[in-house]
């Protein structure tokens, strides 16, 4: 149980944690300056659930480590993060897409988890839902703005929602210990939240003018520790600091 | 497009800072449309939990005095002290007015 | 009377030297000399730019934050120095110049912005640094600047006050971390220091002798203090902050001087400071690049929001 508890935890604090990374990635980025520190905005407020997310998981560990460990000093095998966070910021539509489909997604879980039986969950779930409805809205007037844009932002609209399609089957994705947190009301069923997640995805498409890609969306293995190409690099960049200086407190 | 470089209009952004204070004026921010320009005002200007509540309005819709009527439009209540209720004497001894 | 000011008439100019020097604020309508507004528009620009290229040496450690605490604040902070560009852009728009138009001349080399900016962050360490000493150096600038005559420029400049007071002190805080770390760390903190020292010292710009465009910017209290007044303020009350880091200012010269009351110090390389204002600085061409490519970038972006933005409002209109 207590092991069922550390894997959520960790899933949502590594998601959380990667997204953010995609986004300070972005500062000075903008492509005006007032879009700059929205992003900047919804990147904090990743950082910060990760950090809530990382700080109980340390907890629940058996070894004595911080949520700084779980963040900086792990092998790669050892983060579950949802794959579709790590794809990069292609271009200013990928940012919005992948914002989007995350912030759905988050809005329906963390709706559910504000009822968990698990007390930090629920507290954890009540304060980032206010972070992730505004996430929502934001992420939501982009995808119009752009899907009824011009031409060409509708096409770089398009090109993103096909590309980033593909990863959005692990979010729905139950392994084993999460089947059981489920069963004892500590989450909600994830695969039931794909249905709520296509229909309210469904209704910006249609008032953007997306096409809903045709392939089947197959899950990709995030939670086998599993990562894009793309993970890799990541790590050499935000663990550079602590794997130059193992024992320097920073 | 040939608009390329175009930031946008300017709105100007109004904030309360507790529930049933007045709004003050904040600042401006660019931003393409009503939605936009809230949220833009709200990543801007209430980073610090400055508001409880915001208005933007567009700066082109917003009509000022010149500052060439300031004296025709301002200077005439100088004089009009019988608005202030200092102007009024009234007797010792009267009370709650 | 300075050349600049004769297309002016006699008597407003009067009018409007005596409200400056009863301190009342110049609003935006208000009769105001072109020689000004030309300043004004030359200098909140520049200030404005400065912030949002300041937004890049500490970008290039974003990604490299080695804790989640370091990150975000971090992050809060190069936010910051982009709102603040945003306000001072917002100040300078009051003058009747666009914002559009304000990125053009930065684009065309016609704007300039702070140098000290061009210089390279190179270690962590440099991270604390540049909070502790190029935003301690700006903040010295910009509490003067609070009570500058402009209204708008004015009460940008209380808002940014307000929120850059914890940009010194995380950067110092960093430096503490760094001076009582490791060895490396510790190496890391003087190297930074080392660097950072003399283009803080810059910031401030040249010598109140050589500074052609002063005196008029100080009768029209659009400056308060000079060049050299500000720099030796921030001398005084930085060396001892450096001592308490054990670390020391790469000057051999700089001591207390009990008879002037102040830090002596050795003067600034000249050549290299107006080197680096001519665009020979070590990231010049880097940093304006940067800015260029973000913006063509951003440019589809920019199109489909004004697209987008005609279209809801001819729906809204019908």
């Amino acid at each position: 149980m207590k092991k069922d508890l550390y894997n959520f935890a960790i899933r949502m604090g590594d998601t959380s944690w990667i997204l953010s990374h995609r986004l300070c990635e972005l500062c000075s980025y903008g492509p005006f300056l007032e879009e700059d520190l929205a992003m900047t905005n919804i990147g904090l407020d990743h950082i910060g659930q990760s950090e809530e997310w990382l700080k109980y998981a340390a907890e629940l560990s058996d070894e004595n480590i911080d949520a700084d460990f779980l963040a900086y000093r792990r092998k790669e095998k050892e983060y579950r993060n949802v794959q579709l966070v790590e794809f990069p910021n292609e271009d200013f539509a990928y940012v919005v897409v992948r914002q989007f489909f995350m912030d759905v997604y988050n809005y329906l879980l963390y709706s559910k988890l504000t009822n968990s039986k698990d007390t930090t969950f629920a507290a954890i779930a009540q304060k980032s839902l206010k972070e992730v409805r505004y996430h929502l809205r934001h992420s939501s007037n982009w995808m119009v703005r752009l899907g009824d844009g011009t031409s060409e932002s509708h096409e770089r609209l398009q090109n993103a929602v096909n590309d980033l399609w593909f990863y959005t089957g692990d979010l729905f994705v139950m392994p084993e210990s999460e089947q059981n947190l489920a069963k004892d009301g500590i989450i909600p069923d994830l695969a039931g939240l794909e249905s709520d997640w296509n229909k309210m995805v469904m209704e910006v498409f249609n008032e953007a003018g997306m096409q809903k890609p045709e392939y089947e969306v197959l899950a990709s293995g995030s939670f086998d520790g599993q990562h894009t190409e793309y993970m890799g690099f990541m790590l050499c960049e935000f663990q550079y600091l602590p794997n130059m200086l193992q024992d320097a407190k920073w | 497009m040939g608009n390329t470089d175009n930031q946008g209009p300017l709105w100007e952004v109004f904030i309360q800072t507790k529930p049933g204070a007045p709004y003050k004026h904040a600042g401006a921010v660019h931003a393409y449309d009503k939605e936009m320009a809230i949220e833009n005002a709200r990543d801007t200007y209430t980073r610090r939990h400055e508001g409880t509540a915001m208005w933007v309005v567009k700066s082109e819709d917003i009509v000022a005095v010149q500052p060439e009527d300031a004296d025709a439009f301002f200077d005439p209540s100088d004089d009009k002290i019988y608005r202030h209720p200092t102007f009024y004497e009234i007797p010792d001894g009267v009370k709650h007015i | 009377m300075d050349d600049k000011l004769k297309n002016e008439d006699p008597e407003l100019l009067k009018e409007f030297q005596a409200k400056i020097d009863a301190e009342v604020k110049i609003e935006p309508k208000d009769y105001m000399p072109e020689a000004y507004r030309q300043h004004l528009i030359r200098q909140i620009s520049q200030h404005a730019h400065s912030e949002v290229i300041g937004m890049q040496p500490e970008g290039n450690w974003i990604t490299r934050c080695p804790s989640i605490r370091a990150k975000k604040i971090l992050m809060a902070k190069i936010q910051d120095e982009g709102g603040h560009g945003l306000y001072l852009y917002s100040a300078a728009e009051t003058l009747g110049v666009s914002r559009d138009q304000y990125l053009k001349w930065l684009h065309e080399g016609k704007a300039k912005y702070a140098s000290v900016f061009n210089y390279s962050a190179l270690n962590w360490a440099d991270i604390g640094a540049i909070g502790w000493l190029v935003d301690g150096a700006a903040i010295v600038n910009q509490v003067s600047l609070q009570r500058t005559s402009y209204g708008p420029y004015s009460r940008a400049m209380v808002k940014i006050c307000k929120e850059e007071s914890f940009h010194q002190r995380q950067g110092y805080e960093i430096m503490v971390h760094m001076a009582q770390g490791t060895p490396e760390q510790k190496e890391m903190a003087q190297d930074a220091l080392n660097r950072w020292w003399y283009p803080s010292l810059m910031m401030f710009g040249p010598h109140d002798g050589d500074s052609p465009r002063s005196s008029l910017a100080m009768q029209w209290k659009i400056k308060r203090e000079t060049n050299d007044e500000l720099r030796q303020k921030f001398i005084d009350k930085t060396v001892p902050q450096a001592e308490f880091l054990g670390l020391t200012v790469p000057d051999e010269n700089c001591k207390f001087n009990e008879a002037t009351g102040h830090y002596d110090w050795t003067d600034i390389n000249w050549d290299e400071f107006w080197a680096s204002i001519k665009g020979y600085g070590p990231n010049n061409k880097r940093r304006m690049k940067h800015h260029q490519k973000v913006h063509a970038e951003g440019a589809w972006v920019r199109e489909a929001s004004i697209a987008y933005g005609k279209k809801k409002e001819k729906k809204e209109v019908a």
